[in-house]
């Protein structure tokens, strides 16, 4: 491989750390200046990213590029290597564009318990083990970036979050390590048993695919464990809905936008290339839970009472429409899935902002005592709709090119996957596509429809229908989307409208590394 | 010298591709400007849709010129070519019928592709496509028209227009799809767009609830359009891809379908699970339910949705990929399939629930059902071309009872859709209104020389034919069913002494609901003129509680109209000319658009425009062909059509299929070349063969007439107050006023189970199974922590042991819900000796 030995992901990853390094020195009273430096070098960094973007050799996504291999830990062969190709490069600029939009957010949307300072330090240090994560090479080192995630959404969860936010927190916490822990344990086992040479990716692609075929089983066991906890997949998922529901609403949509990916990542780009026939023979494994995850997910939703955790549920179900494609072993399921990825990145991304927002001025998410937001707040009751029909997956809209691949991937799975069970599965997950309109739409309907609740109506005025819907400034509270919002938020609908309508944008991208990809894994099976 | 020098082709149909693209561009303009235009973004909705009508016109045109190429230069290019193929062709223009296969104008762009799976969207304009394009634009710009009036100065009058316009593109869209793929985006654009404008008045919980079932009702349906698509593609790839095609290419699909290899178990299960989404998106039993409920929007969206797009939608699949049908289900190989049985089902018993509805709307949806049955009927049974042939002259008449009903409530009724309370005699207020129903009623009741005796005796006709009798009496009974009941409502409404509203009685002290919106509408406007207020009308739910124990209210279609105080004080009349223009527009093509296909009078146009031929398509594959083509002057791109290939030439070996059984196109695949419809024989049109269903049309009309007269009129009858002194009419008439109880098993029983129980209990697993193991799992370690900690850790002093115990501690004590502060230190502690780690190797590194 052609190490250029370039810095730009070296700069990209790191580059908040600058931010946190200068926010250290100035009190946290001055709290306009920690929004600025933050947003600044959040943006910083997304510059980064789209340099990136530009610098990127389109033609040739499938090799590595911008590679830098230096040495790190060499009592453990552990190298620096980092790299990006064109699975990776949808994710490491996607983190970089949530941080900084999330960061204008914060603007004027601190949560409650306060000091922004240590919020966005701590936001800051989450973007660098984001970014780390997807451009790392090594398995040590995307291990420590894996693990430096947790920590700082510990933290917002904790310290930020709603009234059960201390026992999400540690739920959330522990419940990851205790993947991560089997995780490691798998990383290590692969390390030995590859004749513990080195910890590099590429290195591991080649010589795992010749480990036994029982002990591929048992690693990739180990690696299941660990990114199906992040993932999550049912029924690891239950940390989800509580670290989803407790956390600030910034929490949120980090959590969904980006590290929800970090275990579909893990699978594409570990556990499935390294263990080729450890993949087949968990790929049935893999894809009934999906499908599973994709119907309970989705009971779960209907069951809810409150919209956010509404949201959070609804995660479960999408993220087995991504498990589903990858646990086909074909390129087209895999590239729905990286596309599902993103997708579901800005969507719920985006519903989670919804939501937020929606608790800021009603303070509150139970559905029941929320209705007639179109009249209350007529933009952002669209939003709400137009992110529910981007979730429900509308043609046109991003959602749908993650899930209808995922669905027609199933149909014929690959490398000699017992095409019934796949067939069934398809069905199965395609009559999660109806329940997942049964409830968004319900939720839309309960909310958005009808007459304002009386409760949420200013003063002075009747539980009228008429002549308060007509000014909706007569009310102090319930403000419609504001401009820090509709900064924060354009580029989300942007983005599902541009890959909703010319998804080739990031299929072209995909695909090459995605053929290179399978193409290792069909190698490895004999 | 090459058929496709004779073929003609021009500028309209080779960007017919344009026809959605203008109002999908206009929806986003009024969408975006339209509030600030001095109408209101109505002018750029009509404006996109004349523009569309023009080019659809136009494409119409050269399409009809391009068919005609073919059959006059067929005989000098092609027979020149292909000796026997002049032998075919004279015989053919015997029956008036083109035997000769008119390759489609097909273009496409990849949209994307990935796994070397190819997306893409394009055109591909035949008859049936061109025929429902043109359709689709006139009558959208005929409702948009109407709207301005109807829906003048109400609160979301310019989102109406814009949802109102997408619906069209999405149609249009779906209408002239290339792939699979281009159906779908087409498909579910009109789904939510129908979300929309059902749901218009979402201020009142029964429309919201309306828009809500007819969304989720299709989705069900769509389930199946997913999942027959994805295994059409994979049957049908490999075919495709050896045509330099793909699977998602509908011609490559029909083509493929009616091939020698195609796997017919294949087939079979795409055929059924495409279906399922006809069904729920055409409203066939037993997922018609959400139809009725869809009136709830404001009556233009009706009108639209129920004469030439959403619920044709389905019907058009079944035609579009008819080969895959007509393989898969074995139709005309069997007595019996599902399209049919599907068909025949939904004619009888809409019909028979129409009779039992007391909202002017709900008779018009159930009619509406039952026609659709019919179309399907008519493709189960192997007559294509008059099924499609009924989509065409059902979009007119329905289109037009549907506005007929509209400019009723809104210059008769006053806002009500109530047969029985507030119509009546009101033929002498609205003879125009008058005129143009009754003319629409005779088409759809199939009375002779109307549009609808046409299409729908041939249907009928048909499936005798065919040999399908019990489909032949379903039809025939239909025919009854239906006359009866547009007998019953023509009476309601425009017969009798004048009622409720129609008497001019529209502020009814007993309906406080009713009087409070009308009231507050006519408060608004005199305080300040045209505002475009909103008026919540929970009016028309109260004020149709049936007096039979219909509890399920009808009209909910009222509106804020800003502008009707004129008239509202003045009883019934006639409608202003944006509503009465496009009645009568409509009320001239009930009658007269038939004739394109009367082989009563001796025309066969629509058959020899629309229906493709069923004959073996470019068996002899010439190499020349192929490289001349460039050479003419049509662009590659359509050319070339999907396989490469310039000219359709012909082997019209079986053209001449006049049987039923068995051979040609769709009965064995061919050996060389390829078929992309089924070879279809018509019945010969017999007057005779219309006796029975003109006298049971005339039969079921005067006993509607009578038992009207009887039971609604002032005559003493034995009939009257039957349902109540009768048990077993009693029971009957309840069980058609429950809808067979259908909504009650759907929304009651499996909706609230899966909402309620089911959901609950799977939450219920979640909390207290799945998560229980995980709290269990964190208390046990605790508890160990806990033991290790008195045991061992108090009595052998052990800094390790300690620190291990400490941590199951806090790690088991974190899980309990209540929580102990000194794990964040402990975090931070963890975090901190992993970065001093990480540095203290990085310098012995170094």
């Amino acid at each position: 491989m052609d190490y250029s030995n370039n810095a730009l992901l070296t700069i990209g990853t790191f580059l908040p750390l600058v931010g946190v390094l200068i926010m250290m020195f100035i009190p946290g009273s001055e709290e306009r200046t920690h929004k600025q430096i933050a947003i600044v070098t959040s943006g910083l960094t997304l510059a980064v990213g789209i340099y990136t973007l530009i610098q990127f050799d389109y033609g040739n996504s499938a090799t590595l590029q911008f590679a830098v291999n230096e040495e790190w830990i060499s009592v453990i062969k552990s190298n620096y290597i980092v790299g990006l190709d064109g699975i990776s490069l949808p994710l490491y600029v996607l983190s970089m564009a949530v941080t900084f939009l999330v960061a204008i957010y914060t603007w004027n949307n601190v949560p409650d318990a306060g000091n922004p300072k240590a919020f966005l330090m701590l936001m800051l240090v989450l973007q660098v083990g984001m970014a780390g994560s997807f451009v790392a090479q090594d398995l040590i080192l995307f291990f420590v970036f894996f693990e430096l995630v947790l920590l700082p959404m510990y933290f917002m969860i904790g310290v930020w979050g709603g009234e059960d936010r201390q026992y999400a927190s540690l739920k959330f916490f522990l419940y990851t390590m205790f993947g991560s822990a089997l995780m490691l344990v798998a990383f290590l086992a692969l390390f030995f048993q590859t004749g513990a040479e080195s910890f590099s990716f590429e290195h591991l692609m080649s010589a795992g695919a010749l480990i036994d075929h029982d002990v591929q089983v048992w690693i990739f066991a180990g690696m299941f464990v660990g990114f199906a906890v992040k993932v999550p997949m049912f029924p690891f998922h239950t940390w989800l809905p509580d670290a989803h529901t407790q956390a600030p609403t910034q929490g949120s949509v980090i959590l969904a936008a980006i590290l929800l990916k970090l275990g579909t990542y893990g699978f594409v780009r570990i556990a499935l290339p390294m263990l080729p026939m450890g993949a087949h023979e968990w790929a049935p494994v893999i894809g009934i839970l999906a499908v599973i995850g994709i119907i309970y997910g989705a009971l779960g939703c209907l069951a809810q009472t409150d919209m956010k955790r509404l949201i959070a549920f609804s995660s479960v179900a999408h993220m087995g429409f991504v498990m589903l494609g990858i646990s086909t072993l074909t390129t087209f399921g895999i590239n729905a899935a990286l596309f599902g990825m993103v997708a579901h990145g800005l969507i719920t991304g985006m519903l989670f902002f919804v939501a937020g927002s929606v608790k800021h001025r009603y303070h509150t998410l139970e559905i029941k005592r929320l209705s007639g937001m179109l009249i209350q707040m007529p933009k952002m009751g669209w939003i709400l709709g137009f992110a529910a029909m981007a979730s429900l997956g509308l043609p046109g809209l991003a959602g749908f090119w993650g899930e209808f691949p995922a669905i027609l991937s199933a149909y014929n799975p690959g490398f000699g996957l017992n095409p019934t069970l796949f067939r069934t599965l398809m069905v199965v997950a395609a009559l999660g596509t109806v329940l997942a309109a049964g409830y968004l739409l319900w939720l839309y309907q309960r909310t958005a429809f009808g007459e304002p609740n009386p409760e949420f109506v200013s003063h002075g005025e009747p539980a009228h229908s008429l002549s308060a819907a007509g000014n909706e400034d007569h009310h102090d509270e319930i403000h419609d989307v504001s401009v820090v919002e509709w900064i924060a938020w354009t580029p989300f609908l942007l983005a599902i409208v541009v890959f909703g309508v010319y998804p080739q944008l990031m299929f072209k991208v995909l695909d090459p590394a995605v053929v290179q990809l399978v193409e290792r894994v069909g190698n490895g099976i004999p | 010298m090459f058929a496709t020098e004779a073929l003609t082709s021009g500028w309209f149909l080779e960007n017919a591709w344009l026809i959605p693209l203008i109002p999908t561009v206009a929806f986003f303009v009024i969408l975006g400007f339209g509030k600030r235009m001095p109408q209101g973004g109505s002018e750029v909705g009509i404006a996109s849709m004349m523009a569309s009508l023009v080019l659809a016109a136009g494409a119409t045109y050269q399409w009809i010129q391009r068919v005609q190429s073919v059959e006059g230069g067929s005989e000098g290019a092609l027979g020149a070519i292909r000796g026997f193929a002049g032998s075919a062709l004279p015989s053919a223009a015997e029956t008036g019928h083109s035997a000769a296969y008119v390759e489609p104008v097909i273009r496409h762009w990849t949209w994307w592709q990935s796994g070397g799976i190819e997306f893409t969207l394009g055109q591909h304009i035949d008859g049936l496509a061109i025929m429902v394009l043109l359709v689709v634009t006139f009558i959208s710009l005929l409702v948009q028209v109407y709207s301005t009036e109807y829906v003048k100065g109400d609160r979301r009058y310019t989102h109406f227009f814009a949802a109102l316009t997408l619906f069209s593109a999405g149609m249009l869209i779906m209408v002239l799809a290339e792939s699979m793929v281009q159906f779908i985006l087409g498909w579910e654009i009109m789904g939510l767009t129908s979300f929309l404008l059902i749901g218009h008045w979402w201020e009142d919980g029964a429309n919201s609830r309306a828009a809500l079932k007819a969304f989720f009702t299709v989705r069900v349906g769509d389930m199946g359009l997913l999942v027959g698509t994805a295994i059409i593609y994979f049957g049908a790839s490999q075919w495709a891809q050896a045509r330099g095609s793909n699977g998602f290419s509908i011609q490559a699909i029909s083509g493929w379908a009616l091939s020698e290899g195609a796997d017919s178990k294949v087939l079979m299960w795409g055929a059924v699970a495409l279906f399922i989404a006809c069904i729920g998106k055409s409203g066939q039993f037993p997922l018609h339910t959400w139809l009725p409920d869809a009136m709830a929007g404001p009556t233009p969206v009706s009108s639209l949705l129920h004469s030439s797009t959403m619920v044709v939608a389905g019907v058009y699949l079944v035609a579009r990929l008819y080969p895959v049908f007509f393989v898969g289900l074995d139709i005309l190989d069997t007595g019996v399939n599902l399209v049919a049985v599907i068909g025949g089902i939904t004619i009888i018993i809409a019909a028979a629930l129409a009779f039992v509805q007391n909202d002017i709307k709900k008779v018009l949806a159930y009619s509406t059902v039952s026609q659709l049955g019919y179309m399907m009927m008519g493709l189960g049974v192997g007559a294509w071309t008059p099924a499609v042939f009924h989509i065409f002259t059902h979009a007119f008449f329905k289109c037009c009872l549907f506005l007929a009903a509209g400019s009723i409530s809104h210059s008769g009724s006053h806002h009500s859709f109530d047969m029985k309370k507030d119509m009546g005699g009101l033929r002498k207020f609205m003879p125009i209104t008058f005129a143009t129903w009754m003319v629409s009623t005779f088409a759809l009741c199939g009375v002779p020389f109307f549009s609808g005796f046409f299409s729908k005796d041939e249907i009928i006709d048909n499936a005798n034919h065919n040999g399908y009798t019990v489909f032949f009496y379903v039809g025939l009974i239909g025919a009854a069913m239906t006359a009866a009941y547009m007998t019953r409502a023509t009476y309601l409404t425009f017969f009798g002494q004048p009622r409720g509203a129609a008497a001019g009685e529209h502020h009814d002290a007993h309906d406080p609901a009713h009087a409070h919106g009308e009231e507050h509408a006519l408060d608004e406007i005199e305080e300040h003129e045209h505002v475009a207020e909103p008026v919540l009308v929970g009016a028309a739910v109260a004020a149709t509680q049936g007096d039979d124990g219909h509890g399920h209210g009808g009209g909910h279609d009222d509106h804020g109209h800003g502008d009707d105080g004129h008239d509202a004080h003045a009883g019934p009349h006639e409608s202003p000319w944006r509503i009465t223009v496009p009645l009568m527009i409509l009320g001239t093509l009930a009658v007269f658009s038939g004739y394109l296909n009367a082989p009563a009078v001796g025309t066969e146009y629509f058959t020899e425009w629309v229906e493709p031929a069923g004959v073996v398509v470019g068996a002899e594959h010439d190499e020349s062909g192929a490289a001349t083509h460039t050479d003419t002057e049509e662009p590659e791109a359509f050319a070339s059509g999907v396989f490469g290939r310039a000219t359709p030439l012909l082997a019209a070996e079986d053209g001449e299929a006049t049987h039923s059984g068995g051979e040609g196109c769709g009965f064995e695949g061919p050996t060389e070349g390829v078929c992309y419809a089924p070879a279809l024989s018509h019945a010969e049109f017999k007057w005779i063969n219309t006796v029975p269903s003109i006298l049971l049309v005339a039969f079921g009309a005067l006993t509607s007439l009578w038992l009207c007269l009887g039971i609604f009129g002032d005559r003493k009858n034995p009939f009257k107050g039957l349902t109540q002194r009768n048990r077993l009419a009693g029971a009957g008439h309840r069980f058609l006023v429950n809808k067979y109880y259908l909504d009650d098993l759907y929304e009651k029983v499996i909706v609230h189970s899966v909402a309620h129980p089911i959901a609950k209990a799977a939450y219920w697993v979640n909390q207290n199974i799945i998560d229980g193991v995980v709290n269990g799992a964190g208390r046990s370690t605790k508890r160990t922590g806990e033991w290790v900690y008195r045991n061992i850790d108090q009595r052998v002093v052990d800094g390790a042991v300690n620190a291990s115990g400490l941590v199951a501690s806090e790690t088991g004590h974190a899980l309990q819900p209540v929580q102990s502060g000194k794990v964040n230190q402990y975090g931070a502690l963890l975090f901190g000796a992993a970065a001093v780690g990480a540095i203290v190797l990085v310098l012995l590194n170094v």
